[in-house]
């Protein structure tokens, strides 16, 4: 298999984590799912650095974003499928 | 540049053993360390003059020690003592402005049994001070030069950790690493320990499971609930964006404290319990295991004080590459970030990027850092000894008197 673009913790997960640099808009991308080994495929809808989020569902304004099967945060933006999930459309519930 | 875990297999499944130095008090260290301790701010000029004149001795100096008071005074004297007292110390000379205090320190790195002695300033100046205290770091550095090393079980390393300038990639590679390696070394004996009070924001309710058992999961609870309404509602003015997570955490990807914490708690692996919840700088009690200490979250502060606890290796994760280290304690870094290992490898010890292209499995990582926690305890300076980093941050719980 080759490298994947991303990885995902858990089959849980609404977000992804783009593991290579310089991913462009556009990529077919592959990703796996590394708690169940399960590979994923998913287009780039945004140019996503290295480490930074990857949309894996539409997710809209106001949503929890799951990753570690966990709640991390709620959209404050929306963000399209392949698009980038950070602190522009995501923010912490806490604090 | 870092040593790449290439899938060699460590001596995990046999009898791990490693060389360290056998202290007065039974506890093993694995540096040979002359101190020149300060107990004040004022003392740093007089210590690093004798650290000048006698070498291969180490002054750390650092910013605290006058007018405090309560909980904060303690939390000082509990630091520097158990900074003396830690099995990677030979021998340690004290030196604060007045007798009194100074004598607290050195009374109690003394129930160690290890050579310390102190020295005040008040009265005599610091020329004179300092040609007393060079005339016994000298006395002291001989007498550890010829200390020898033994050898010793694996059960007599104590092991700490916690991660900085994280990422997404310290959750998804280097603290598993870190977990892997505690899942296979607490079951033989060995002590860990684990923090960062702040930064278990969001993984709280998982953190409480890890306890061994109810009563240490409520004791966890209300010191992460003292550490929120204390420190973080108490002076908060926004969502500390920025401050928690940091703005390199930020530029790595992680977007919230929630996603933080969870990459935080990977570094606990899966099966292990702790055991205790340890105030900052407490020597564990409780036999070997897993510990928790209530630590802030800032690099520097959290790997002094579980120095201070008695911990002599620490194995330190990191994403966007945190350059911390330690004047006493080996602080091992390992990461899974490509860009940081290309781009700032000599600060580095152990790559685990591989884990990100599938090319390596957490199970050869964890055996790959066991190998590497062994070597460094042998004597393999770390990336941040050879690069000079000694660290020292004492933690200050509210302002001075």
């Amino acid at each position: 298999m080759s490298s994947p673009h991303f990885l995902v913790h858990s089959p849980k997960d609404n977000v992804g984590v783009v593991v290579v640099e310089g991913l462009d808009s556009g990529t077919d991308m592959l990703g796996v799912v590394t708690e169940i080994d399960k590979t994923v495929k998913l287009k780039a809808k945004s140019a996503i650095p290295i480490g930074h989020k990857v949309a894996l569902k539409a997710l809209k304004k106001g949503d929890t974003v799951i990753k570690y099967g966990e709640d991390i945060g709620r959209m404050v933006a929306d963000a399209a499928v392949g698009e980038h999930v950070h602190v522009h459309n995501l923010k912490t519930k806490r604090w | 540049m870092a040593t790449k875990a290439n899938g060699k297999r460590a001596k995990s499944g046999s009898n791990l053993s490693f060389r360290g130095w056998r202290r007065e008090n039974g506890r093993v260290g694995v540096r040979n360390h002359v101190l020149i301790l300060p107990l004040d701010d004022l003392s740093n000029a007089a210590c690093e003059a004798v650290a000048n004149n006698i070498k291969g001795t180490l002054a750390i100096p650092h910013a605290y020690g006058r007018l405090q008071f309560g909980a904060d005074l303690d939390l000082h004297f509990r630091t520097l003592i158990g900074t003396g007292a830690n099995p990677n110390v030979a021998a340690v000379v004290v030196i604060g402005i007045e007798d009194g205090w100074t004598s607290r320190v050195v009374d109690g790195i003394a129930k160690t049994g290890k050579p310390v002695v102190g020295f005040g300033i008040e009265g005599h100046g610091d020329i004179a001070i300092i040609a007393k205290a060079s005339h016994k770091a000298k006395e002291f550095l001989q007498r550890a030069s010829e200390l020898e090393r033994e050898e010793c079980a694996i059960d007599e390393l104590w092991v700490s950790t916690k991660c900085g300038e994280s990422d997404t990639t310290t959750g998804l590679a280097s603290c598993p690493t870190v977990g892997n390696m505690y899942d296979k070394l607490i079951p033989k004996g060995i002590h860990g320990c684990f923090g960062e009070t702040s930064e278990i924001t969001g993984a709280e309710h998982i953190a409480k499971s890890r306890a061994v058992n109810a009563k240490i999961g409520e004791k966890w609870m209300a010191v992460f609930e003292a550490y929120q309404r204390e420190v973080i509602e108490a002076h908060k003015v926004d969502d500390l964006s920025e401050s928690q997570p940091t703005k390199g955490n930020i530029a790595g990807g992680l977007t919230t404290i929630e996603e933080k914490a969870l990459g935080n708690l990977e570094k606990i692996g899966r099966k292990c319990k702790y055991i205790e919840v340890l105030e900052p700088a407490e020597t564990p009690r409780a036999g070997p295991g897993l510990y928790y200490m209530d630590t802030s979250s800032a690099a520097a502060e959290c790997v002094t004080l579980m120095a201070a606890g008695g911990y002599v290796v620490h194995t330190f994760p990191t994403g966007q590459g945190n350059i911390i280290g330690n004047p006493i304690v080996p602080v091992i870094k390992i990461s899974g970030n490509p860009k940081t290992v290309r781009t700032m490898g000599e600060h580095i010890d152990v790559d685990v990027s591989g884990i990100l292209r599938r090319e390596l499995t957490l199970d050869t990582a964890g055996d790959a850092l066991i190998d590497m926690i062994v070597r460094t305890a042998n004597g393999r300076l770390t990336a941040a000894e050879a690069l000079g980093h000694r660290e020292f941050s004492l933690t200050k719980l509210y302002r001075s008197a």
